[in-house]
């Protein structure tokens, strides 16, 4: 109980110094390319709470968002299907691991030359790049289920589809949910440099362009911005995950103890 | 040309070989000169040769043989997960070819044949699902097995919350809610402690009384064997193949301290240890 005490206030007082360290070192600062953290923090006011609010903010999580659930989506159901079907195993396992083997922001330029500087654009952009973890995570996840549990659902002969539902998703889960959250990140860089690259909108447009401008705080603010995004859309799916795998996180607990 | 004339007769034929041969019970489960070889050419590795034995309604019958002789190689194909090399396996005289619907198999790594993200209560109820039963009666299913095994208080844990003696409970639990004309157990009790094993022995036998289910259980275990037993069917290795059917002539109403003091239980279980003792 003490100790989980300690470890809280750890967790949350290192930031504040840091922060606090932050403020206090830059207070009186005069170097264009770190400004004092009061004005970054005003320009973060001025800009996002809520003058771009909708216009840019909303747009990059829209497309975060979207371009997320498609690759979920795509990803597990293009895994089972990989992970089951001999034929389609084959024939996809070395195609996913060539461009498993790209860095997703590369493939931006690519999709800037075939679909435009468009919303389109940015959603594919999202949505192919973050397949693959959830993807590679899936295939994997489907093939290491326990071969007694196979054994199971053969002898009380369930259906095909309660086979997939029942038995298979629920086993693969936990790896399902670590690609996911690979994927999450993935998603998240690419939505950034799908705006610094081929946008005029969004929070990473925003962002270049107050750099390319000498707008020091203002680049400031919205690498803060994205910071805090960041750090919420993680901690939103921890949340998620922790329940959804509840059986998972607490058989592990009982077999550390 | 000729197919459409012979059909008849082997099915006539099959008719005829699978009724009883000396009258009274029919044997339920007839397994006729099963082989299992993994494996083709130099690499060929038979694991089961040559084995004939029948299960008669009603009864509990026992595998025994010295471990790794290939009784789950045995099971599974019994079961229909795996397809025999040669022979077959039939209930009722139908060759079992998949998984019989009449049939339930309680596994003996109980920690992998549960799902863990289901309650012990939807872990019985996963396979009753598919069987479309008015909900009252899978309630009903669910909760007499449940008590069966004594596990009536538990059933809103995760398996992985119990004792391994209590998983596996479950795991016969929700074979009882199944139903099955026939329940085959691979070392159903191989892993827990002595005096669960004796308790689950016991409930195996009230199964038996309670819902008239025919019984095979693999074990290795000897005194288990002839404890449970109306016959004994003994393996020899390597590959597997039957040594002897040892009927066991103990009173019908077994007791884990009366019954295994019996001078005829040491006769018979010295009979079988005996048999499998002796060099091949």
């Amino acid at each position: 109980m003490n100790r989980k005490l300690i470890n809280w206030s750890l967790g949350i007082g290192t930031p504040l110094l840091l922060v606090a360290t932050w403020w206090a070192a830059s207070q009186n600062s005069t170097n264009t390319f770190f400004p004092p953290l009061g004005t970054i923090l005003e320009r973060f006011q001025a800009l996002w709470l809520f003058d771009h609010f909708g216009s840019d903010v909303m747009l990059s999580l829209r497309n975060l968002v979207l371009g997320y659930a498609l690759a979920t989506v795509i990803g597990v159901a293009l895994g089972f299907v990989t992970a089951l079907v001999p034929v389609v195993r084959w024939a996809l396992d070395p195609l996913i691991h060539f461009f498993r083997g790209i860095p997703p922001v590369a493939l931006v330029p690519i999709f800037i030359s075939l679909i435009g500087f468009g919303i389109e654009m940015r959603l594919v952009s999202i949505t192919l790049a973050a397949l693959f973890p959830t993807l590679i995570a899936t295939v994997d996840g489907i093939r290491s289920v326990d071969p007694s549990l196979k054994d199971v659902s053969a002898v009380y002969r369930l259906t095909r589809s309660e086979k997939l539902a029942q038995v298979y998703l629920p086993a693969a889960g936990p790896q399902i949910a670590a690609g996911m959250q690979v994927s999450l990140q993935v998603a998240f860089i690419v939505m950034i440099a799908s705006e610094m690259l081929g946008s005029s909108q969004g929070i990473g447009a925003m962002t270049l362009l107050a750099q390319q401008s000498f707008m020091t705080s203002d680049m400031w603010a919205g690498i803060l911005l994205l910071g805090v995004i960041g750090f919420g859309a993680n901690m939103f799916f921890e949340v998620a995950k922790n329940k959804v795998l509840a059986w998972y996180v607490g058989s592990r607990r009982l077999s550390k103890s | 040309m000729n197919t459409t004339d012979t059909n008849p007769t082997i099915n006539i034929a099959n008719l005829t070989n699978s009724s009883p041969a000396g009258g009274g019970r029919p044997p339920r489960l007839e397994v006729t000169a099963l082989s299992k070889t993994y494996g083709t050419g130099a690499n060929a590795k038979c694991v089961i040769e040559d084995l004939t034995f029948t299960v008669n309604t009603g009864e509990v019958v026992c595998i025994v043989g010295p471990s790794g002789v290939g009784k789950t190689t045995l099971l599974k194909c019994l079961a229909g997960l795996q397809p025999a090399t040669s022979g077959t396996s039939a209930i009722d005289g139908r060759t079992i070819a998949g998984p019989p619907p009449e049939m339930a198999l309680v596994f003996q790594d109980y920690s992998r044949s549960l799902m863990p993200w289901l309650t012990v209560r939807k872990n019985v109820r996963l396979p009753l699902r598919h069987l479309h039963l008015p909900a009252q009666e899978m309630n009903q299913r669910i909760d007499t097995a449940l008590e069966a095994v004594g596990l009536a208080h538990a059933a809103n844990q995760y398996p992985w919350q119990l004792s391994g003696g209590m998983q596996q409970r479950v795991a016969i639990a929700r074979a009882l809610a199944y139903r099955p004309e026939i329940l085959i157990m691979d070392e159903p009790f191989a892993s827990v402690d002595a005096q669960t094993r004796f308790e689950l022995e016991d409930l195996c036998l009230k199964i038996r009384e309670d819902f008239g289910m025919t019984i095979l259980v693999v074990t290795h275990d000897i005194d288990e064997a002839v404890y449970l037993s109306d016959r004994v069917v003994v393996l020899g290795s390597k590959p597997a193949r039957v040594l002897d059917v040892v009927d066991i002539d103990l009173p019908a109403a077994r007791d884990q301290i009366s019954t295994r003091s019996l001078p005829e239980f040491a006769r018979q279980r010295t009979t079988v240890l005996s048999m499998i003792r002796k060099p091949a």
